[in-house]
């Protein structure tokens, strides 16, 4: 099993490839060929949790290249926690999208396929311009996706995305260029061991080009000031796409996390993020925060949650030292898992109400509320961190490694006041949806029926329900398993060990003009 | 031959922030493109820019030009070319869909 970590990126990619070949066929074979990709990555993701569970760093070289000149794919504890993540994801996506999305467009299923191709190599690999290819697969993924289903609101939302997203490429592109032009490597461990010895008269270029890097992360996770068009974007995008798109933002926070356990603590790039990541943090939190209490549809306002939780990690972050990176890798899956849940229960409830839809206003009672309902309060108190549910565990390792100076106090007043005033929000959206009732002059009552519904959504949504009590009873192991996560990066040499093992570092090297 | 690149690769950008700044989508798509070209640009510049250079390993070639750089602006270009292709499609999508050209999808903006 020597090639396990690239089995995550072949598996959908293969399974994309070979729809596009039979996408002719009834949709049923592209389903069944979905089905059957996750599970292969299921399984691949057990093997690797489980090999990455004892502390082995699994690097593989692409061809057999020697590390700093070929790409190296390097599963350690971070990224095999993302790639479990993605998995676990996708497969409620997946069937809600069965539910009848999948029908609207004849290439769903392959552009869903690369999008966890995508997801999963930016994960896995050790090489920053591979790192730039597969945000570019996952990016065009995720475009196909966005405006899968057709739609003035998502043709505006995805032309704003693309040409963020795209300026935002090119960025990552001159950062690359002038990283490669001063270091002569794109490995990433070999990047963070030539670091060190930038001569004096380098670090102005390397430290720019280190600054353009974290700058598009930023953009990525969506940190304020870059950070406008997720609620945007996610707000109009369907469902199951959206589900999805709740990792995507985490690519960002997840490439931020690598680069700063790598590159950010050596002279050129220290305190590159910690005099300003922390304030932005908080912005962005308190920001969401009121994006989402003012927010009239309640998919904008689960944006707005996604929103919010990134502003959380990226504080914790930020803030750094192993109990809070512990904390913020706990806090990672739980706030992705649940997240997905919350915009699978958005279409529930939407397609229940018919007329309005998720927008917040009275309607007459939805048909099947008592569920929806009870579904509803689950996730609310999962996603805004009250106990007994995995978002409060998540909270309470955060706060508690919050150190007590000044920016640990802003941390947890942020925190605790963002949790309740989330909270409010959604009770307030819980009481118009669920409680109050239209009086019949305000609203006439609608002639259409509401849309007919498969089985695929309320299964998908109760499968997402699953993970709240996955993370509350498996929180032990997951939370052990953050902690040595945290340790393994702050530790950095069993990375650069399984990257460029000793000895083989000394590659004779021109000297570049 | 350094400074005339920088100069070239700071009008495209300059050229580039100015259209992708404009609100009509076609100029938006046209200051992308440029923007990518000054990367690719810049990228191959990293690898020095060295005029006896020999691209390959020939016999006898007294230098030898870095390969990577040449490498990796293939891999941008193919990149950029295919989306710039969707985001053309994209454009047309979104000026069928809203009636306008307007990045916003709107004429009075927001």
């Amino acid at each position: 099993m020597m090639h396990l970590p690239l089995l995550p990126v072949l598996v959908p990619l293969v399974t994309a490839v070979l729809m596009l070949a039979v996408h002719r066929a009834d949709i049923r074979v592209a389903r069944g060929m979905a089905a059957m990709s996750l599970g292969g990555l299921g399984i691949a993701a057990i093997l690797l949790l489980r090999q990455a569970g004892d502390g082995t760093v699994a690097a593989v070289s692409l061809g057999n290249w020697p590390a700093p000149f070929g790409i190296v794919f390097v599963a350690d504890r971070l990224a095999v926690l993302m790639v479990a993540t993605t998995t676990a994801i996708a497969v409620p996506a997946l069937l809600a999208a069965c539910g009848g999305l999948d029908r609207r467009g004849r290439y769903f299923h392959p552009f869903f396929q690369m999008q966890i191709a995508g997801l999963n190599g930016a994960f896995l690999t050790g090489d920053l311009f591979n790192l730039f290819v597969f945000f570019e697969v996952l990016l065009i993924a995720s475009y196909g996706l966005l405006v899968h289903g057709g739609g003035p609101a998502r043709a505006r939302a995805g032309m704003h995305y693309v040409v963020l997203n795209l300026v935002g490429s090119i960025i990552f592109l001159i950062a690359l260029g002038l990283l490669y032009g001063m270091l002569g490597t794109l490995n990433m461990a070999d990047v963070a061991e030539r670091l060190s010895v930038v001569p004096a008269a380098d670090a102005a270029p390397v430290r720019t080009a280190l600054v353009l890097l974290v700058a598009v992360f930023a953009l990525k996770a969506a940190l304020l000031p870059l950070g406008f068009w997720l609620p945007h974007a996610y707000g109009a995008a369907a469902a199951p796409t959206a589900a999805l798109f709740a990792v995507l933002t985490k690519v960002g926070i997840y490439a931020l996390i690598r680069l700063s356990s790598l590159a950010l603590d050596a002279p050129p790039g220290a305190a590159l993020l910690s005099p300003w990541l922390l304030p932005v943090a908080l912005t962005t939190v308190a920001v969401a925060t009121a994006g989402a209490l003012s927010a009239v549809r309640l998919g904008t306002v689960v944006a707005h949650l996604l929103l919010l939780s990134t502003g959380m990690l990226a504080a914790a972050l930020a803030e750094g030292g192993v109990p809070m990176m512990a904390a913020l890798l706990y806090y990672l899956p739980h706030t992705t898992l649940v997240s997905a849940a919350l915009f699978l229960l958005v279409a529930q409830i939407a397609a229940a109400r018919g007329h309005s839809g998720d927008r917040l206003v009275r309607e007459a009672p939805m048909p099947g509320r008592a569920w929806l309902g009870a579904s509803f309060m689950v996730l609310a108190v999962a996603v805004t961190g009250l106990p007994p549910l995995s978002g409060f565990l998540g909270k309470v390792m955060l706060l508690g490694a919050a150190p007590p100076n000044a920016a640990g106090y802003a941390l947890w007043v942020v925190f605790i006041l963002s949790g309740f005033v989330a909270a409010l929000g959604l009770a307030r959206a819980a009481s118009t949806l669920f409680w109050e009732r239209a009086a019949p002059a305000e609203n006439p009552p609608v002639p259409a029926p509401p849309a007919p519904r498969g089985w695929a959504g309320p299964v998908a949504l109760v499968l997402a329900l699953g993970f709240v009590p996955a993370l509350v009873l498996g929180a032990a192991p997951l939370s052990a398993y953050a902690r040595a996560a945290a340790e393994q990066l702050a530790a950095r040499e069993p990375y650069l060990r399984a990257v460029l093992p000793a000895g083989a570092a000394a590659v004779a090297r021109e000297v570049r003009p | 031959m350094e400074a005339l690149l920088a100069i070239g690769i700071g009008t495209l950008v300059a050229a580039g922030i100015w259209l992708v700044l404009r609100e009509r989508s076609f100029s938006v798509i046209l200051g992308l493109t440029l923007l990518s070209y000054a990367a690719n640009l810049f990228i191959f510049a990293a690898g020095r820019l060295a005029p006896v250079a020999a691209p390959l390993a020939l016999p006898g070639a007294e230098t030898l030009a870095d390969a990577l750089p040449q490498a990796l602006v293939l891999t941008a270009i193919v990149i950029s070319f295919g989306m710039t292709a969707y985001l053309v499609a994209l454009a047309l999508r979104a000026k069928g869909e809203t009636g306008t050209d307007h990045v916003d999808g709107r004429e009075d903006g927001p």
